[in-house]
């Protein structure tokens, strides 16, 4: 469902992501693992069609620099930190980005209960609290029912209750026959939610494998350093 | 059959075709339909209505017009006698004036804020990963936004015509009408500019920042610089003519006083100029001038924002 082949992207002199080949089939789910700086949103954005690369990025087939629009239908996206407008209220949100999927949303409140939402459709988002407003990004996403979900790094602004609350919701919908691509740095996310691990180092891949494969591999290359201070006795 | 097939693989037309298969395939699927170009550009446009309407700057500025208009139409009508927007009278004059101060203004800053503000608070990125192309985006914005100044320009020269018509002066629809015409078609010309500003620039200060000097540079510099030039340099009378259409502002004042069946003998040497040598054809050119200065930036403005990355 998602092809990316030999694709590499650079500011200026900086290479951000270095000849990176991936697939991602319908029903499974690729975590982008790595640390800051190491590519995972930059690949993100190529998928999503944000940034020109080279190399070739395919959604259901479709070529993400030739038919962005068509393969972006097939695609549900929550980024990191969501910004809607803020005045809008939440089933005025849900309506505008069904509008723009050619989905009519008859019924906003069915959607917002799917993902625990239930109640405040007619909240501005301003008044929701980031967990909310992840929650209400995913409602979009799901807008059209669409096969492939992108994620990037979504837990990352919520506290340790809202984090728990969103995994659970997304490990129910990798269960679902979806493609699932999702960039995190967190490695119980990785091991709730993936099936496959990308392995990302300074925008190369170095490797990839099973969730239980990346525990044992980052187990043995651990290092825990310990820095107390000298206490001096007179 | 064969030797096709390898040709088109070789020149990359196979690939293409099976892509257009795929495009089909994927539009024909009942759950996945893909929007129109028509309906994305008229849903940014009704949400950048609605956003604008409630928003303070177009009830600051739509406020300040109609207030100022009243001011220069009633101080205006009294002193003429009572002769309201009808004619080249006083009340034209000021509120031709008008325009040229505040509706560049109002369409510079809303079209500089809007995509600038959007790539700021990372709307941009998010609008950008649904199925939308940029171009829809730019134009959405582009007619909400124009949509927003004409509401603003009817409700300004609206508000001024009822109290005058009230007040017993004479409004002449048709000079009315004439007149809130050219100031759209001025407002759009601003507005285009705005929005190149805005998707060439990073932060929604620094666009704002480059609006008002645009603006400054148009209303005060060009209008000095043109005397200055035509003293300093001894232009050509010709030359003073054509250097006056570069600006919107120049091209909108002298389409205002010819639509309002004026005499460009009033603005000097080079009205007498374009009147004799340009006769009725003159209003002509103004049109092509402001059609230009109407596609041109929006054209930049398209170019740069498929070019540039969102975030």
């Amino acid at each position: 469902m998602i092809s990316i082949e030999g694709v590499s992207m650079a500011f200026g002199r900086f290479q951000a992501v270095d000849d990176v080949s991936l697939s991602v089939a319908a029903g499974q789910s690729l975590a982008l693992w790595g640390p800051n700086g190491a590519g995972k949103s930059t690949i993100i954005r190529c998928v999503l069609g944000l940034y020109r690369y080279s190399g070739s990025i395919r959604i259901g087939g479709l070529d993400v620099q030739r038919h962005g629009k068509e393969a972006r239908r097939l695609i549900g996206y929550v980024p990191q930190e969501i910004g809607f407008y803020d005045d809008l209220r939440v089933h005025e949100a849900v309506g505008f980005f069904g509008g723009l999927k050619c989905v009519a949303v008859r019924d906003p409140d069915s959607v917002l209960d799917g993902v625990g939402l239930c109640g405040h459709a007619g909240k501005r988002i301003r008044e929701l609290s980031g967990g909310m407003k992840q929650r209400l990004a995913l409602a979009v996403a799901l807008l059209g029912d669409p096969p492939v979900l992108v994620l990037d790094e979504v837990t990352a602004s919520l506290d340790a209750m809202g984090r728990d609350e969103l995994v659970g919701l997304l490990a129910q919908l990798s269960r679902d026959g979806r493609a699932m691509l999702f960039a995190s740095h967190r490695q119980d996310e990785v091991h709730t939610l993936a099936d496959r691990v990308a392995i990302l180092e300074r925008g190369r891949l170095q490797r990839e494998g099973s969730p239980a494969e990346l525990l044992d591999a980052s187990m043995t290359a651990s290092h825990l350093k310990f820095h107390a201070a000298e206490v001096r006795h007179a | 059959m064969h030797n096709v097939v390898k040709s088109e693989l070789k020149s990359g037309a196979l690939v293409e075709r099976a892509e257009t298969l795929a495009v089909v395939a994927v539009s024909h699927h009942g759950r996945l339909r893909v929007p129109s170009f028509a309906s994305n550009v008229f849903r940014i446009a009704a949400r950048e209505l609605r956003d604008s309407a409630r928003s303070r700057w177009f009830l600051l500025y739509t406020a300040a017009f109609v207030a100022l208009g009243l001011g220069v139409s009633y101080v205006s009508a009294a002193s003429s006698g009572g002769s309201g927007l009808s004619g080249f009278g006083r009340t034209t004059a000021g509120l031709i004036n008008l325009v040229i101060l505040v509706v560049p203004l109002m369409a510079l800053s809303a079209g500089a804020g809007s995509i600038a503000s959007d790539r700021e608070r990372g709307m941009l990125a998010y609008m950008l990963a649904q199925p939308i192309t940029r171009l829809e985006l730019l134009l959405g914005k582009f007619t909400g936004l124009a949509a927003v100044l004409l509401t603003s320009i009817c409700l300004g020269f609206g508000v001024c015509a009822a109290i005058l018509a009230w007040k017993g002066s004479r409004a002449d629809p048709v000079a009315l009408a004439s007149l809130v015409g050219l100031t759209f078609l001025l407002a759009m010309s601003m507005l285009g500019t705005g929005l190149l500003i805005s998707v060439a620039t990073r932060k929604s200060s620094v666009a704002m920042g480059v609006a008002i000097f645009s603006w400054l540079t148009l209303v005060f510099v060009s209008d000095l610089g043109l005397m200055a030039g035509a003293v300093a340099l001894r232009m050509r009378i010709e030359n003073l003519f054509a250097l006056s259409l570069v600006n919107p502002m120049q091209v909108f004042k002298m389409w205002a006083l010819v639509s309002s069946d004026t005499s460009l003998d009033v603005l000097g040497p080079a009205g007498l100029y374009a009147t004799d040598t340009w006769g009725a054809g003159v209003t002509w050119i103004f049109a092509c001038v402001m059609v230009l200065w109407i596609i041109l930036p929006l054209t930049a403005a398209a170019a740069i924002f498929s070019r540039r990355s969102p975030i």
